[in-house]
Parts: structure tokens; C-alpha cells; sequence
């Protein structure tokens, strides 16, 4: 077996779940500069959402692939009613607000969406049902399981298609419009409070599979799942170049694989000083040395293109 | 602030109101109040075993009230103070300074020992009598404290009989290690490794992960390439079972065996078909064999549904400071606190009697094997009770 190639592995599936959350942190910050620390709570809800909607079909004997399509299909709606939510009533009173303002009301938003699913989905830990095929298969050596597949691929694909969406649509335009001046954007006959609407919607809809496939994945679910992943995709984000969306799928992607071979290898390097424990400072020294040379991240530059 | 937004946080706010009191019942004047104290994680993670812990001092207090006690001539009203200290140390010591603030009478817990350590450095100062009925490190009944009690065998105990049963029973040569690095993870880990090294087994290595952790592949794989006998985890159930899973994902075929703390139902639910033959120890007995068992089970699953992990040990922790208040005849812990090593009674989980260091006496492990997704049990382990 190899075990490098594991681990990479491993890390590239962990990244890619990572990648697609810190896009929702990465757009909204690029377009209101906010820190939108209620982000990974609407993972969590739609990592909920969906395992309710799974529960309710597998008792009616449906199973496999289609079901987690028709609970990604209730989760989006969801999360997305939740996102404008979120933006209309704790983001859009504070806009010329302090930068401060904002940023408490999302730490409010984060605890408040913590509790109120833990009076609808209780405080113990949700196990999904096994509904999808274990089938592995072996790459040099290194196992990959199908539900690892669907996960690249669905990653790799809604990475795609939103640089579609952004570089290439009008919509596209008019939030990158946005994202560099705002005032002049609005003159230009932009709607802005649209157009900061869809990236909540666009951020929101990707926490909605990002949950989904988290469900699929770890099979457990619980209220406070969505606190540590924020933390790490906000991470993952920085360290890309928070407001770069290249910056936060690159960012996300290295971000798990180095978690990853931090864990596996550590012990090893420093011959069992340091062990796997320390795989998280590893990540986020890996963080501090990359802005102590870039500061604005990997792939952020100066007046770079935001959305 | 729109009207609207207004509206939706004072809705949310009450709601929070709402969620937080728990009445407990009125005291009828005149009554004495005993307040009784108990910190458990009742968010996070651990939240589900905070409320079991929670649920068994409820009923003991209920059952209290019920049966009308007397002390110093006056009718007691027990009242019940639960506190969440979210597994988290530093909010333990918090929690903690409140107790005794509120000058409790004594306080049950706290469920980990992570949290159970700090905190009992802060009664033994005030003189209240705390018993912990879920926390195993070693550590917390010998630091010389006066106040600090126990109700369920400690992890020496535990470390040790694991490895004998893992070279007797489960016939291991070779063992990877994993622990959460908290104080009841890592304290049983290192006492199961010393017992494992005694024992002729060869530690391969020995891993650590955090107990908020969901993703222990980069681990595993590592685990996997030693290929061990068996994986022993010290840690709690919430990331035991995602474990199981990811083990059997990697497909690694080595025998796992943890502690008491993924000995639990939630522990069979998150592992599924993959929590199939894992091994895990619960100091005492099963429920079912203990002296009062099965009516404590009956009379709990009616009043608040399956019992966790350690409901019958918070019951019988909370019996233990009534009844020294009875034998004392005093509310007062000054007085009370002598006599609480004195006391001896039929408990729920065993005969409650403490030894000189404050734990309970005697004490025996059980070996359960995940059998048809019930805990099955396979033998009871160091039992001259």
C-alpha cells in the first residue's frame, strides 16, 4: 500500500469539501468585506436538512445515489432561503455600519442557528443510514472509496461552473463590478443589493452540497458540526488569498492535503516528539509562514479581481 | 434595526428563555432548600452524555423529595442546579466558582475528567463535597483533596485489565494506540499502554487525535501500514464511531477495542454495521446484573428514554451525599463531609463505600462485544467485590 499516495488522497477529499465552503466566505468578503463567521452554520443546517430528508425516504425504501440528489435538491432551497435570510436581517441593517458591527451580528447569527437546530434536531450526534454502495478502488496501491469519487468530482465540477458563472455571464460581470467599487457599480445601473443577494445565494447553495456530501462522507452529523469546518475553510480562504475564488479553491485543496500528511508524517520527521496531534499547528503554521511572504495569501494580490 | 429583525430576535430570545428554565418543582414554605450541584457538557459533542449524567442526578433528586426526608427536624426540598461546562476546562473552573458561590451543598460531577480536575481543586478550597460519577483519570481522588469523591473504578483499574484481556482474550501481539489527548483519553491510553507493554505486547505506535475531531484517516492510514492485531482508543463515543467506520473504509481488519467512554448506544448508532465485534469496557456491571439494576432501567427509559453510559452512577453519587446528610443529620458540609466517608449503602451500580483516597471500593470492569448492534457482555474483569 502506499501511503503517501493515501494520504493525499485522503487530503485531496477533505480539501475539496473545504474548497467549496471557503467560496461562500471567499465571495462574501470579496464583495461587503465581511467576515460571514455564520457561514459554516449553514453547512451544518444543510448537512441537517438533508439527513431529515434521507431518514424520511430510506423508511420508504428508497436508497443509493438518488436519494442523496433528491436531499441535496431539499437542502439547497433551504440554505439559500437561510443565506437571505441571514443577509436581510443581520448584514443589511449594519451595511454603513462599523466594520466591527457586522462582524458581531454574524458571531450572534453563528450561535443563534447553533441552538435553534439543537431544539429542532436535539444535541446528539445524527447517524446517517448506509445507503451508499461501499465499492472501493485501488489507484498504485491506494484505496478510494466511490462516495471519495463523487465528492472530487461534484467538487471539481461546481468549481468550474461557478468561474463560469463569474467570469463569463453578465451576472458575473456585475458582481465583480460590485466587488471593486460598489457606489460606481450602483451608478452603472447595477442593483447592488441584488447582486449581493445572489452571492449569498451562490455561497449558500454551495454550503448546501458542501453539507450534503459532508453527511455522505463522515456519515454523523450533530449542531456544532459547522463551527471547526467554518474555522478551517475560513482558513483554507486566507490562506488562498480570501476574496480570490482561484485563491480559495487552491487554498481549501492544500489546506486538507496538508492536514493530511501533517498527521501522517509528523511523528515520523521529528521521530515522536511532535505527533499526529499537532497536525492542526502544522496547518496554520504553514498559515502564518505563507502571510508572513504574501501577506494578502497565495493567489490574493493587490486590487486583484474580487468577487 | 427593522421592525421585522426586531421582532425575530426578541422571538429568539425568548425562545432561549424558554429553553433555559427548568422547573423543578415547588418548595412549599418553611421546607429547608438543599441546592445540589451538577456540571455536565450539555452542549458540544459530549452533549448527549451531559444530559444522561443530568437525567440520573434528576431522578435521584425526585425520588428524594418524593419520599419527604427529614434533616434537623425540617422537611428538605432538594433542588437541582445543573450547569454546563461544554467538556471545556476553563469553563469547568467557572462553573465550579458559581457552585460555590451559590454555597450548593454538594456537587455531583463533572462528567470529564478534563474539566473534573481544575474543578475540584475550587470545592476542596470551599469545602464542598463533590462526587464525580463518569470522570476515571486516576489523578482526581489523589491530589489530596478532602472533598473529592468517586462512585465508578478508575482507569488504573481499567488500563489494566484491558491488557491483560487484550493478550488473554483477544490474543494481540501488536496494538496501535490512538487517544484524544484529554485528560480521560490520554490518561487511560497511557495506563492501557503500560498494562499492554507489561503484558508482552509490542506497541507499534501510538496516535493522537482531538475530541471535536470527525476525519481520523491520515491516522488510520498510518495504523494501517503497521497493521496491528488490534486498535485500542482511549476517547469518548462521538469519535469513536466515525472511527469505526473509517477504519472498516480503509479497510484495515485489526480488532478495536476502547474504554468506557465509547461504551455507549450512541457509540452502536454512529458505527452502524461497522461498529459490528469492536470491543469496549465499562467500569461496573452491565445495567442489567447491577444489584438494582433493572428497576433503575425500567423507571429511567419511562422517564427519559435510554440510558447513555453513566445515568446510574450520577443516581447512586447523588444518593451517596443525601444519605450523609441523613447520617449527619445537617445540610452543612462542614458537618456532613466527615460522614460521607463513613456511609455505606446499596447503591444502584454496587455497594457505595469509599476507600481512604475517596473512591469507591471494590470495583470490577465488564468487557462488552458489539453483538446484532447491542452491547453484548463478554466477561466481568477483576472481581473480588
Amino acid at each position: 500500500m502506499d501511503i503517501f499516495l493515501q494520504q493525499v488522497i485522503n487530503g485531496l477529499v477533505q480539501g475539496s469539501i473545504y474548497a467549496l465552503v471557503a467560496l461562500g466566505y471567499t465571495m462574501v468578503y470579496g464583495i461587503i468585506e465581511l467576515v460571514n463567521f455564520a457561514h459554516g452554520e449553514v453547512v451544518m443546517v444543510g448537512a441537517l436538512v438533508s439527513l431529515s430528508v434521507i431518514e424520511r425516504l430510506v423508511s420508504r425504501g428508497y436508497t443509493g445515489w438518488p436519494l442523496i440528489v433528491i436531499s441535496v435538491l431539499v437542502a439547497i432551497p433551504t440554505c439559500i432561503a437561510l443565506g437571505l435570510g441571514i443577509e436581510r436581517v443581520a448584514y443589511r441593517p449594519l451595511r454603513r455600519a462599523p466594520r466591527l458591527a457586522p462582524l458581531i451580528s454574524a458571531i450572534g447569527v453563528s450561535i443563534a442557528l447553533q441552538q435553534i437546530a439543537a431544539l429542532i434536531w436535539g444535541r446528539n450526534y445524527l447517524h446517517y443510514p448506509d445507503i451508499l454502495p461501499k465499492t472501493q478502488y485501488l489507484i498504485g496501491g491506494a484505496v478510494i472509496s466511490q462516495v471519495q469519487v463523487v465528492i472530487l468530482l461534484s467538487a471539481a465540477v461546481l468549481m468550474a461552473a461557478l468561474w463560469v458563472l463569474v467570469q463569463r455571464t453578465r451576472l458575473g460581470r456585475a458582481m465583480r463590478a460590485t466587488a471593486q467599487n460598489p457606489a460606481v457599480a450602483g451608478l452603472m445601473g447595477v442593483d447592488v443589493n441584488r447582486i449581493i443577494a445572489t452571492t449569498f445565494v451562490v455561497g449558500s447553495a454551495l454550503a448546501a452540497v458542501a453539507g450534503t456530501l459532508i453527511g455522505a462522507y463522515y456519515q454523523v452529523g450533530n449542531h456544532t458540526m459547522g463551527f471547526l469546518l467554518g474555522l478551517k475553510a475560513f482558513t483554507a480562504a486566507v490562506l488562498g488569498g480570501i476574496g480570490s475564488l482561484g485563491g480559495a479553491m487552491a487554498g481549501g485543496l492544500l489546506l486538507g492535503v496538508i492536514e493530511n500528511l501533517g498527521a501522517g508524517y509528523m511523528g515520523k520527521l521529528t521521530d515522536g516528539a511532535v505527533g499526529s496531534n499537532y497536525s492542526d499547528v502544522f496547518a496554520f503554521l504553514m498559515l502564518v509562514l505563507v502571510l508572513i511572504f504574501r501577506p494578502s495569501g497565495l493567489l490574493g494580490e493587490r486590487g486583484v479581481e474580487k468577487v | 434595526m427593522s421592525r421585522l429583525s426586531q421582532a425575530l430576535c426578541l422571538s429568539i430570545a425568548t425562545l432561549a428563555l424558554m429553553a433555559c428554565s427548568k422547573p423543578d418543582g415547588p418548595a412549599a414554605s418553611g421546607d429547608l432548600v438543599v441546592k445540589i450541584g451538577t456540571s455536565n457538557p450539555l452542549t458540544g459533542p459530549q452533549a448527549h452524555l451531559g444530559k444522561d449524567n443530568e437525567n440520573g442526578t434528576r431522578m435521584a433528586i425526585d425520588d428524594a423529595n418524593a419520599k419527604g426526608i427529614t434533616i434537623g427536624g425540617r422537611k428538605v426540598h432538594f433542588e437541582l442546579v445543573s450547569e454546563d461546562d461544554a467538556a471545556d476546562p476553563k469553563t469547568g473552573t467557572i462553573v465550579a466558582q458559581k457552585f460555590v458561590d451559590m454555597q450548593v451543598a454538594g456537587v455531583i460531577g463533572h462528567l470529564n475528567s478534563g474539566t473534573t480536575i481544575p474543578a475540584s481543586r475550587i470545592y476542596a478550597d470551599a469545602g464542598i463535597p463533590q462526587i464525580a460519577a463518569s470522570a476515571t483519570n486516576p489523578k482526581y481522588t489523589h491530589q489530596g483533596f478532602k472533598t473529592a469523591f468517586r462512585v465508578i473504578p478508575n482507569d488504573t483499574k481499567q488500563g489494566l485489565e484491558l491488557g491483560k484481556f487484550a493478550v488473554g482474550k483477544l490474543g494481540a501481539k501488536t496494538v496501535a494506540i490512538i487517544d484524544d489527548t484529554t485528560q480521560y483519553g490520554q490518561g487511560l491510553a497511557n495506563q492501557f499502554e503500560e498494562a499492554a507493554k507489561a503484558a508482552g505486547i509490542t506497541v507499534v505506535t501510538h496516535e493522537h487525535t482531538d475530541d471535536h475531531a470527525t476525519d481520523f484517516r491520515a491516522i488510520l492510514t498510518n495504523v494501517k501500514a503497521k497493521a496491528p492485531d488490534l486498535i485500542f482508543y482511549g476517547g469518548m463515543d462521538s469519535q469513536s464511531g466515525p472511527m469505526m467506520k473509517q477504519i472498516k473504509a480503509l479497510g484495515v481488519t485489526s480488532k478495536f477495542l476502547t474504554g468506557d467512554g465509547g461504551c455507549s448506544v450512541e457509540f452502536i448508532t454512529l458505527s452502524g454495521a461497522d461498529g459490528e465485534g469492536a470491543y469496549c469496557s465499562m467500569p461496573g456491571m452491565p445495567v442489567e446484573k447491577m444489584p438494582l439494576g433493572p428497576d433503575f432501567k425500567q423507571r429511567f427509559n419511562a422517564k427519559y428514554g435510554e440510558i447513555q453510559d453513566y445515568a446510574p452512577y450520577c443516581y447512586d453519587a447523588t444518593n451517596a451525599l443525601i444519605n450523609a446528610m441523613q447520617k449527619a443529620d445537617s445540610i452543612d458540609p462542614a458537618k456532613y463531609l466527615p460522614v460521607l466517608k463513613t456511609i455505606a449503602f446499596q447503591g444502584v451500580t454496587t455497594n457505595v463505600q469509599f476507600d481512604d483516597n475517596g473512591d469507591i471500593q471494590g470495583g470490577v470492569i465488564t468487557v462488552f462485544k458489539i453483538h446484532d448492534g447491542k452491547l453484548s457482555a463478554q466477561e466481568t474483569l477483576g472481581g473480588q467485590q
